[in-house]
């Protein structure tokens, strides 16, 4: 059968399951949009590149399958350069394919020429110039082999115009050939006997949880070794809901912004398993401060990730799922064999005099703040309410700043895949076509994105796009006039000297912009409308919805560890004692 | 082992599909990865699929786990030995103009022949010398030559096979080594 470039490429991302992907045509894209007429993929035009990457991004985050997007070249690759650095810092699986300039005149400065590949090497998993139509299966193939296996991540694949015009003998190959790429998904079983020895051994042990057991589908495992072995859990950032939030054993957030107890448990453990997790410096603080008592046991599918910021006592390189469901084959029976109460065995003591101790940690270094009947209105309270009026399993999607410390610290995260974040790049504007994407990938879900001001100005274009496909997503903004995590740092450590923060409450007004956008839009500034504005946008499910929370600027970010001070210096809100009731 | 001990570089033997842009993802890893490149060779092997790349690493920029983890990601990077100096045989090229009157060319010729060097080209004031032989013996060489005004000195960066021994063979096979 005889087919153009470009038909084959659709052809072929119809056969890797592609049911919907997010772009913008452009000249060298043209062909390729042609045959998606007749295509069974659902495409959706977004109004700004950016957008269609974060789509792909927030519906991979949602749903586990990657997330196709389509741009064209030159100033429609540059736009899709920032998800993809975003996605490869979170390792977040994306198909991205670029047009390119005929590959006759590669080379020659061509109008909407650049060298995509050049450019996206460093924020890809790999990428791909195709030079002949025949590859084109071959390609995509390996591309969603790659960017789904090992660690996952984007990958991009660029098709000159005259390669998609160009004819070829359709064929599809069965398997992916890749001699440079076996990523080792089994751990070692040695490795694995000795982290349950290890784990049998300790007295304050912690489970470091990050983004890694959500990838690896490992959420359950992880309920089980964690039961199992009565561990307390930390879920870091990219891996909220990895295990839920009103477990026993779950202490939430470590971290920078994470909340007292996550944060010191790490500290003063004796043993940290990390399943998945990186030792980001937004977890660690200082690294030579860092859970200095701590072994360590690192479980991660990407041997380049262990013993680079931390040297492990065990390392252990495979699946997360994988690996756990063999460490708790390997915790029972050594449990079974040197339990504590076995004849002359010391191990798997009780757990309860550390349990306790950080109980009384969270008793006594709760988050706190304070909400006065007559305002101002607080943003941790526009949260906790949204948090109490929408469903358990309602997606949480976020930009980047207060807000999102805010969301991720506060909002009870009792399910996997139900929060939607850029936490490696740190993306403002991350959160409405994040949010989008999610939607389009679980439509029967409500996702609510909490937003900043500053964060919404950037990529709020793409409520029309949400408008116009009517998926009706809604968005929170907190409206504190300011890039409050700047303003924050800009008071704390620059002397309250305020530079180019300042953004205005009311210009541009959203309300009018959501408005004119296609979307209903709502404003509150006291705390008695915040529920009930809530309520009223829970029940709009035929468009966008937007809120505009007018909210306290002064509020800032608590706890906080400095950046280059240790773990051991987590500065809490001076108001704890007096809010917690505990003094 | 003694910390004063240590090699200043490590040699990595990499073998890599021969595709083009491979150089690149290789040199822009190490660039954004802040490894520093010693000296870098690149070929084809007896197989046309696969070039082998030799590259010097700077021992302190970097540990060698993490170099070589971090290449190993690159999906056209097939494998990766690292040759320890006494287990490899490395050789080096170099072409070097020196300026030689007269009175200095038999002088210069005899400082060649102690090399082993050969004269591939010789003109009124100057003359090419090409030299092969371990990275040291060349340093050596043409410190040697600096005296007489050295015009212009290429290298090619070391190329290395491990030695083949009368005793199996210990190279280092670095992939994996977490396992």
């Amino acid at each position: 059968m005889k087919l153009t470039g470009a038909q084959a490429l659709i052809k072929s991302l119809e056969l890797e399951n592609t049911e919907v992907m997010f772009g913008l045509p452009g000249g060298a894209i043209l062909p390729v949009y042609d045959p998606l007429i007749d295509s069974s993929i659902r495409h959706i035009l977004v109004r700004h590149e950016q957008g269609a990457g974060h789509m792909a991004e927030g519906y991979a985050h949602a749903t586990g399958r990657p997330g196709v997007a389509m741009v064209t070249s030159g100033p429609g690759a540059t736009n899709i350069v920032t998800p993809l650095c975003d996605a490869y810092m979170d390792s977040i699986p994306l198909v991205v394919v670029t047009g390119q300039v005929p590959y006759s005149v590669i080379g020659t400065d061509a109008f909407q020429e650049c060298d995509t590949v050049g450019i996206t090497m460093p924020v890809t998993k790999h990428n791909w110039l195709i030079t002949d139509a025949q590859d084109i299966p071959r390609v995509v193939r390996e591309a969603f082999h790659v960017a789904t296996s090992g660690r996952p991540g984007p990958v991009l694949i660029d098709i000159p115009k005259d390669i998609a015009m160009q004819e070829m003998n359709w064929y599809w190959p069965e398997v992916v050939d890749l001699p440079g790429y076996k990523p080792t998904t089994e751990g070692h079983p040695k490795q694995i006997k000795d982290a349950a020895r290890l784990m049998g051994e300790a007295k304050r042990p912690i489970i470091y949880a990050g983004g890694g057991i959500l990838k690896a589908r490992a959420a359950e495992a992880l309920r089980e070794l964690a039961e199992m072995t009565g561990i307390p859990v930390v879920t870091t950032l990219m891996a909220r809901g990895a295990f839920p939030d009103d477990h026993d054993l779950c202490l939430g957030m470590p971290g920078m912004h994470g909340n007292y107890t996550a944060v010191t448990a790490m500290q003063e453990s004796d043993l940290l398993i990390a399943l998945g997790s990186r030792f980001d410096d937004r977890v660690t603080g200082k690294i030579d401060g860092f859970a200095p008592e701590a072994k360590i046991i690192h479980v991660d599918i990407d041997p380049a990730e262990i013993g680079k910021v931390r040297r492990p006592d065990v390392p252990i390189v495979g699946d997360c799922r994988l690996v756990i469901e063999e460490m708790i084959k390997a915790v029972r029976s050594d449990q079974d064999k040197n339990g504590n109460g076995k004849k002359g065995c010391k191990r798997w003591p009780t757990l309860d005099p550390w349990r306790a101790h950080l109980r009384e940690y969270q008793e006594r270094y709760p988050l706190v703040y304070e909400q006065f009947d007559d305002g101002p209105l607080k943003p941790q309270f526009c949260i906790d309410q949204l948090n109490a009026l929408t469903p358990d399993d309602t997606i949480v999607a976020s930009g980047v700043g207060q807000h999102q410390m805010w969301a991720s610290q506060r909002w009870t995260f009792n399910h996997p895949y139900t929060w939607v974040n850029s936490g490696g790049l740190g993306t403002m504007g991350f959160a409405v076509p994040a949010a989008i994407g999610a939607k389009v990938g679980k439509p029967e879900r409500m996702v609510w994105a909490v937003d900043g001001d500053g964060c919404f100005q950037m990529t709020a274009q793409e409520l029309v796009t949400a408008a116009s496909e009517r998926i009706p997503v809604k968005i929170a903004i907190l409206n504190n006039a300011y890039l409050g995590m700047v303003r924050q740092w800009q008071e704390m450590f620059y002397e309250e000297r305020y530079s180019e923060v300042y953004l205005s409450p009311d210009l541009p007004d959203y309300v009018m912009w959501a408005e004119a956008m296609g979307c209903v839009g709502f404003r509150v500034d006291s705390p008695e409308d915040v529920g009930p504005t809530i309520e009223k946008a829970n029940e709009v499910d035929d468009r966008p919805v937007v809120i505009d929370f007018r909210t306290d600027y002064r509020e800032k970010v608590y706890p906080m560890v400095a950046v280059g001070t240790a773990n051991s210096e987590v500065i809490v809100d001076p108001d704890t004692e007096r809010l917690s009731g505990k003094s | 082992m003694n910390p004063t001990l240590e090699p200043k570089y490590h040699i990595l033997a990499v073998l890599v599909e021969n595709k083009f842009g491979v150089l690149t993802r290789v040199s822009g890893l190490f660039a954004r990865r802040g490894f520093n490149i010693v000296s870098l060779a690149v070929s084809p092997t007896e197989d046309e699929n696969y070039s082998r790349m030799t590259i010097v690493v700077d021992a302190e920029s970097a540990p060698l786990e993490q170099v070589t983890k971090q290449l190993n990601k690159l999906i056209p990077v097939i494998k990766i030995q690292e040759l320890s100096s006494d287990q490899a045989v490395e050789r080096e090229l170099m072409l070097v103009t020196v300026k030689s009157s007269a009175e200095a060319r038999s002088q210069i010729t005899e400082l060649a022949a102690i090399f082993e060097a050969r004269i591939e080209d010789v003109g009124y004031d100057a003359i090419t010398i090409l030299a092969a032989g371990r990275p040291e013996k060349l340093d050596a060489m043409s410190d040697l030559l600096t005296p007489f005004g050295i015009v212009e000195l290429q290298r090619t960066g070391r190329i290395a096979l491990p030695k083949l021994g009368r005793r199996p063979a210990r190279l280092r096979a670095v992939k994996d080594q977490n396992r």
